[in-house]
């Protein structure tokens, strides 16, 4: 295994939320991943975000470790929920608050803050 | 066409659709919308009946076709 990937290893199993995208919350690059980060933030859901642009090995790593093809991704508690469609229906549906209250506590809103994480080393960067 | 390549592959897959179609979002021939209503996604979470879709469609995915996919699965019964 790779630095990277246990890098990304790290990050999905420490990160209450993760949602790698392209892009970043305040620059998104793309629809599908601006779709997850909704879905996410009007849940209330604290998210990390992991901009996949900077390096493909990154994108690379991500689906092996994951099995899932596309970007965007959202993880949480350490497993892989689905795609931006998935998120979204969860949304709607109610049950993606449901999912955040199991796997995190009732009161997962209380850290609901946005921010962003680098998989890179300062030497891959 | 890449539409007409991502729905054989997916009637494939999905012989039983009830219902199956492949939407070209842009005009483009890389932004897709596919709906499946199949009778394989009895009882799955959504995680994995997306997951067979993908599976679908692994080859345009891999080589590029698909620029960007979105998914609407449903499930069928009988």
């Amino acid at each position: 295994m790779s630095e990277l990937s246990d890098r990304i290893k790290d990050v999905i199993a420490q990160e209450p939320v993760t949602l790698f995208m392209k892009g970043t919350p305040q620059m998104v690059m793309c629809g599908n991943s601006d779709r997850a980060l909704r879905a996410l933030r009007e849940a209330g859901a604290p998210v990390t975000a992991v901009d996949v642009l900077p390096d493909p090995a990154i994108r690379q790593e991500l689906s092996a470790l994951s099995g899932w093809p596309t970007i965007p991704q959202v993880f949480v508690g350490g497993e892989l929920i689905g795609g931006a469609d998935i998120a979204q229906e969860l949304a709607e549906s109610g049950e993606l608050t449901q999912i955040l209250e199991t796997k995190l506590g009732a009161d997962y809103r209380d850290e609901a803050e946005v921010r962003v994480v680098d998989v890179l080393t300062p030497a891959q960067r | 066409m890449a539409a007409d390549r991502l729905e054989s592959l997916l009637r494939d897959a999905f012989p039983d659709a009830r219902e199956l179609s492949v939407e070209d979002r842009t005009g483009g021939g890389d932004h897709f919308q596919v709906t499946v209503a199949s009778s394989r996604f009895a009882g799955l979470p959504l995680l994995e009946q997306h997951r067979l879709v993908n599976e679908a469609l692994s080859e345009p995915l891999r080589d590029g076709t698909i620029h960007e996919l979105r998914i609407k699965t449903r499930e069928a019964t009988g």
